[in-house]
């Protein structure tokens, strides 16, 4: 039992009782997390521990660059797509490769598709059941539901009293049948849940529609990608001809139909952001204003590298400017180099691997992943871990500082970047926001209350989702009216040859994955690939304790949150959900049932 | 009547994953000797989780193969009809965002799009934790037997097929294909040239001690999944 501070500011008591929350679900991948909780079931102490090796830095040693993105790609099915993006760029700076301007708005149409997918499917099937309780919509008042519906998003066309009735009439008759389905393991009876039950049928309402909804979505992808999940990629460009009177018959897959297409489900995206998941989420966080905690790292020290550039290869001109925020001086925004060997930096002290000095950290060029696992210190056996012993080794996520900071990275990060440095579009976005949720909840909040919280976290995110969407719309037209100047170049293939590279090469690719900011590091030497290294938004976010003591940003959450019942987790799924953790696909041990063998454990 | 009823015969599992890949392996078979009419779709359902649900919304029957642990003898059939179906697909979740098969017909239901019909043909598999590995020999036994069940299935509903006159034979692209199962057997590399069983430098180092497998619990009954005899050697 101790107290300490940690350098960045959070003071960690490790008495109380500990709760081990293991696995964490409705993630993607294997996480564990355990906290200590005081007298007053406040969190004082929070232990955060990825609890599966991915490994892809060592099956890439060897390969061909070019087929690297397809590997890579894999390492996950959700975020679909970015990590291919971010490794065709790694070998094309590293090869000083420049893409057509067509591949450009491709990829970046393709990218924001997968922010408004990602985002969408997060918040209704993967978040939404920590803020929403299903058994509590069938008291709702289908009447009432519908007039909330108007008063919420009034441009939304399903708002009849019937039609809540009816999708009330289906959750009942499944609920009453004793199968909860999706809804199982939820805590439904825990006063933390906070809605009405109008509140609650339209949210469950909006979870079926989304679902209806996001197959729609994700066929830009297989239009330009040929398919989803895991849309092809291209070094050099994109992997699709355009033939505008074509028929697809000689194999360009792109004709006027297919974009008039493209355009239509770009449509769809935005109408579905502004009039069902922005007016959700605000309505929603309304319901949850005296639960603003959670903010954490994410209400002082933030990063992205900056993303969507209306000029390729312009940072200057990036829609969402990235930066650095420390200790939540907003005045303050400095610039991220990727490349600078002294920015961003990888730490393992903390971390099953080893380092030849453990006390500094390496650039993801001179980047080593060499597993260490060893969990002598912690209580239980190697096979049924009681406490993980935080002061030793605890994850096998490796702890990435921006010149040893620990920082935040996600939609969050990148909106109060994105304030910060005056982008229009973003501030006007966040101040509609706050009217919206000032006028539902009754308060007078400004701007920093609401966002650097849990909820706004969510909240952000639901912004980005609507601010890519309304990008799309501009990428589509600049593709139409390059296509009609005549240009139809998809690919620059001059240095496809492996015999035109240089002996030797290194590059950078950077992403504004659904997740947060994502970078691969990638060394060529012969044509072949000499280090990959991938740092992944999960891997800052839920990133270890660094050598000086910092925590990170699933930690930082954490401290202080209350919760209203500690053999409950709701708040701790709430806090870590919020961040949309993705530690890669894996399978899980269930029972006969298909109940989860989630365990959450008070000691 | 049923000539206009919508049909779904579906594969699910992870080819890549021993018996685990009994679903998509016996409709790929399916296919290869049966044809079907227009209202009759056969679908690789892979590890595909909730991204099923417009599939299984659209149809009218649903027609599933796949690798369930009934607690049966390796290889046994075992087939489950309507409403017994949920219950037996809840055992796994192989998918994305760890959605399950059961999870899908949830959904479709609350949807408002639940099939008519419901018929499960599964089959108990012997060995799930041999990555890379085929179909056992029990369980790649039960292929043949668990196509006639579907067709017998078919007759009863009056789902017309006709038998092909000789295998279909993939097309040029797909000759080469890694995932034939034959392709996929004899490619496979040796162990002394890919790892198989996970990686030495971390399951034979001092660090690491793989404990006797354990029976999980839930409630008082012991459940047994994936219990990982791939690593004995360690013990």
């Amino acid at each position: 039992m101790s107290v300490t501070t940690t350098p960045n500011g959070y003071t960690l008591d490790t008495g109380g009782q500990r709760v081990v929350v293991d696995p964490v679900t409705r993630i993607e991948g294997h996480m564990r997390c355990e906290v200590n909780v005081d007298a007053n079931n406040v969190i004082t102490n929070a232990v955060s521990t990825g609890t599966m090796w991915r490994g892809l830095e060592v099956i890439l040693k060897g390969r061909d660059p070019r087929d690297a993105w397809a590997f890579v790609e894999r390492i996950c099915g959700v975020c679909t797509g970015c990590h291919a993006l971010t490794s065709v760029r790694a070998v094309e700076d590293a090869l000083d490769i420049k893409i057509p301007y067509n591949a450009f708005l491709i990829r970046e149409m393709m990218a924001k598709t997968l922010q408004v997918h990602d985002h969408v499917v997060h918040f209704y099937h993967l978040h939404a059941l920590d803020w929403v309780n299903p058994v509590n919509a069938l008291k709702a008042d289908p009447k009432a539901t519908s007039k909330l519906q108007q008063l919420t998003g009034p441009n939304h066309p399903n708002s009849s009293p019937g039609y809540f009735r009816d999708v009330q009439t289906r959750i009942r008759k499944f609920i009453e049948s004793g199968q909860l389905g999706p809804f199982k393991n939820g805590y439904w009876d825990n006063p933390a849940y906070k809605l009405s039950p109008e509140a609650d049928l339209m949210a469950v309402t909006h979870y079926l529609e989304a679902l209806d909804l996001q197959k729609e979505f994700v066929k830009l992808h297989t239009v330009f990608g040929g398919k989803n999940p895991h849309p092809n990629y291209l070094v050099g460009g994109v992997p699709c001809a355009i033939n505008m009177d074509g028929d697809m018959a000689a194999g360009a897959p792109l004709n006027m139909e297919r974009l008039n297409f493209v355009k239509a489900r770009i449509d769809e995206m935005k109408a579905f952001n502004d009039n069902v998941y922005i007016p959700d989420v605000l309505a929603i966080a309304s319901f949850y204003k005296k639960q603003l905690w959670g903010g954490g790292l994410g209400a002082k020290s933030v990063m992205d590298y900056g993303a969507y550039p209306t000029v390729n290869y312009d940072k200057s001109t990036d829609q969402l400017p990235g930066g650095v925020i420390l200790d939540d001086n907003w005045d303050n925004v400095m610039e991220v180099d990727p490349r600078d060997p002294d920015q961003v930096q990888e730490f393992v002290n903390h971390s099953w691997y080893k380092y030849p000095d453990e006390s500094k950290g390496l650039h993801p060029w001179d980047g080593i992943t060499d597993p260490n696992y060893d969990v002598s210190s912690a209580k239980g056996t190697h096979t049924n871990i009681e406490e993980i012993d935080e002061h030793a080794k605890y994850s096998w996520i490796k702890a990435p500082r921006w010149r040893g900071h620990a920082v935040e990275v996600g939609p969050l990060s990148r909106y109060t970047l994105a304030y910060a440095q005056g982008v229009e579009y973003v501030q006007d976005q966040v101040h509609r926001s706050v009217s919206a949720f000032n006028a539902l909840a009754g308060t007078d909040l400004g701007a920093k209350p609401i966002l650097q919280s849990t909820i706004g976290r969510t909240l952000a995110r639901a912004l980005e989702s609507q601010y890519c969407s309304d990008m799309m719309v501009d990428d589509w037209h600049r593709l139409m009216d390059n296509i009609k100047a005549g240009d139809t170049a998809t690919a620059n293939m001059e240095k496809w040859d492996p015999a035109t590279w240089p002996k030797e090469a290194k590059g950078v690719g950077i992403t504004a994955a659904p997740r947060g900011a994502l970078g691969h590091w990638i060394r060529i030497k012969d044509g072949k690939i000499e280090n990959y290294q991938c740092v992944v938004p999960t891997t800052w976010n839920g990133s270890p304790r660094d050598p000086e003591g910092n925590i990170g940003a699933f930690e930082a959450c954490l401290i202080g949150t209350p919760v209203e019942r500690a053999e409950e987790p709701v708040e701790i799924l709430r806090n870590l959900h919020s961040f949309d953790p993705c530690l890669a696909c894996s399978t899980h041990v269930m029972s006969e049932e298909g109940e989860e063998l989630v365990s959450a454990k008070v000691r | 009547m049923s000539e206009q009823k919508k049909v779904l015969v579906l594969g699910i599992g992870n080819i890549l994953w021993a018996d685990e890949g009994f679903g998509v392996r016996t409709l790929e078979h399916l296919q290869s000797h049966y044809e079907f009419p227009e209202n009759v779709t056969l679908l690789d359902g892979g590890t595909q989780g909730v991204y099923l649900v417009q599939d299984v919304r659209d149809a009218d029957i649903l027609i599933v193969f796949d690798a369930i642990d009934y607690g049966l003898a390796p290889g046994t059939m075992k087939i489950i009809k309507n409403e017994g179906v949920p219950k037996f697909m809840g055992a796994k979740k192989v998918s994305l965002h760890q959605t399950g098969f059961q999870e899908v017909l949830a959904l479709a239901d609350m949807m408002g799009d639940y099939p008519e019909q419901i018929i499960l043909i599964g089959v108990q598999p012997e060995y799930i934790e041999d990555f890379g590995g085929s179909l056992r020999p029990v369980v790649k036994a039960q292929i043949d037997p668990a196509v006639e069940q579907a067709l017998a299935f078919m007759d009863a509903n009056g789902i017309s097929y006709t038998k092909r006159a000789a295998p279909f034979v993939p097309g040029d692209f797909s000759e080469d294909a890694i995932l034939t199962m034959d392709n996929y057997e004899q490619g496979r590399p040796s162990e002394a040239e890919a790892c198989r069983m996970g990686d030495d430098r971390i399951l034979a180092s001092d660090e690491f001690r793989v404990a006797e497998p354990e029976l999980a619990k839930v409630g008082d009954s012991p459940v047994k999944v994936d219990v990982d005899h791939h690593l004995d050697k360690y013990r």
